[in-house]
């Protein structure tokens, strides 16, 4: 008993928790309260350029032709901004980071299942929507959006010009 | 002294192995955190599966552009933008909380952990209103040949796409005259509702130009159901995290973490509370943002 390694015997009187053997919070309060606030304020600007951004889009769809492919590009933008925020919240504010390896990848890995389980369902809605396109003319003709109005308008003011 | 006492109980886990050199409380935390974010993750996917189903989806900028008192105003993303900071500065201040709980500063953890209460009650009261405007405020919308008041809720959508001016005039013809009154009213300021509602209603659809209305369809049913869901689930979580720092709170002045010794609880507390964050950082990009 005595002589297989036992962790207790060196934690300090301090500890009243035996199950943790060290500690990884021994960084001084001047170095903590910096990291906290640069991550506040890290967190902070993210939120913000997502603001812009996301007024950006707002600004695109308002303007007389919005370019879809700006607009994903921007969404895109705003997804991995959002990535970036969760992990600054995840490794800092939540201290996963600090953590031993073996224990961040028993949490780490089974969120990897998001990668299939985000792809397949928005592929699967995608390809739901394609078919009802196809083979449903009145979902279709209810249903899609404004470029359609716009086309059935657009031959107005060639008629005024005719008239003039 | 306090060593003495540990080695006679080194059962940890029942195997004598700490392998990830954490307390059992707090690894279980962490794996019901996980195991919450599969729930979240899958409404949100659900969500998205649904959005990317539809020929149309509600610009967010449109529906979430009001902010309470500044009434007709269009604010896209300024009251969203108030509730998520406020969840950010909560989760600064918990940190804070955890960081005087290592310490054993008693003083400290009741200050920070009374912050992020009132924290989370300015979100609740945020979402609150946020909801309570959604649900009351009527929009005239475009449903079935006439155009009804209709607010947000899970079975009518006011944010559609824009009706063309054809379909409206059509509509103007079967819309009730009540309906009418409150179209005219909301564009024409110099007549009062009283003198509106005498008019016939032939009269009341001559004081409106069709186009000019901007009046929508029916949106997409499924919008009011995931919003509501989502962020009312997540609301729930703000709810019983708030609830749960109460009791930590409670707790820390009667100095139950004191005589125990450590402040492992307020860190397990936390660990919860910035989950909620890191949900609500999501939430703010599938419904707010994209």
């Amino acid at each position: 008993m005595s002589t297989h390694f036992d962790p207790t015997k060196h934690i300090s009187s301090s500890a009243a928790y035996p199950e943790v053997s060290f500690h990884h919070h021994d960084i001084d309060d001047a170095a903590f309260k910096k990291k906290v606030r640069k991550t506040t304020i890290l967190l902070s600007v993210i939120t913000i350029i997502e603001l812009a951004i996301g007024l950006a889009i707002y600004t695109i769809h308002k303007g007389e032709n919005p370019s879809a492919l700006l607009v994903l590009m921007f969404k895109g933008a705003v997804c991995i901004l959002t990535l970036a925020k969760a992990y600054y919240i995840v490794s800092v504010f939540m201290h996963l980071g600090d953590e031993i390896r073996n224990m961040i990848m028993t949490i780490v890995v089974p969120l990897m299942l998001f990668i299939w389980f985000i792809i397949a369902f928005i592929a699967d809605g995608n390809s739901y929507k394609n078919l009802r396109n196809k083979y449903d003319k009145h979902f279709q003709e209810s249903t899609m959006p404004a470029d359609h109005h716009k086309k059935a308008e657009e031959p107005k003011p060639a008629d005024a010009g005719g008239k003039q | 002294m306090a060593t003495t006492a540990n080695v006679h109980q080194t059962k940890w886990w029942s195997g004598g192995k700490s392998p990830f050199n954490m307390e059992y409380g707090k690894l279980m935390m962490w794996y019901f955190l996980m195991s919450d974010a599969f729930t979240f993750g899958a409404f949100l996917i659900s969500y998205g599966s649904i959005r990317f189903s539809q020929n149309f989806w509600p610009d967010p900028n449109v529906v979430f552009n009001a902010f309470p008192g500044a009434g007709h105003a269009n604010l896209p993303l300024a009251f969203v933008s108030v509730m998520t900071f406020i969840l950010i500065i909560s989760s600064v201040t918990m940190v804070l909380a955890v960081h005087a709980g290592h310490k054993g500063d008693k003083q400290a953890v009741v200050k920070w952990l009374a912050w992020t209460i009132v924290g989370g009650l300015a979100f609740l009261g945020c979402q609150a209103w946020e909801w309570h405007h959604l649900i009351t405020g009527e929009h005239a919308t475009l449903i079935d040949g006439q155009i009804k008041m209709v607010g947000q809720t899970t079975t009518v959508n006011p944010w559609g796409d824009l009706a063309s001016a054809s379909a409206v005039a059509d509509a103007l013809k079967n819309t009730s005259h009540e309906t009418l009154v409150q179209i005219v009213s909301s564009h024409d300021h110099s007549v009062s509702h009283e003198q509106l509602a005498g008019m016939s209603q032939e009269k009341l659809m001559s004081m409106v130009n069709a186009a000019d209305l901007h009046i929508r369809e029916n949106g997409p049913v499924a919008f009011g159901g995931y919003f509501y869901g989502i962020t009312g689930f997540h609301g729930f979580h703000v709810f019983s995290g708030v609830v749960i720092n109460i009791v930590m709170l409670l707790m820390t002045q009667k100095d139950v973490f004191q005589k125990r010794g450590h402040y492992l609880m307020i860190e397990k507390a936390g660990l919860y509370w910035h989950f909620v964050d890191l949900v609500w950082v999501f939430v703010f990009l599938c419904f707010y943002l994209i």
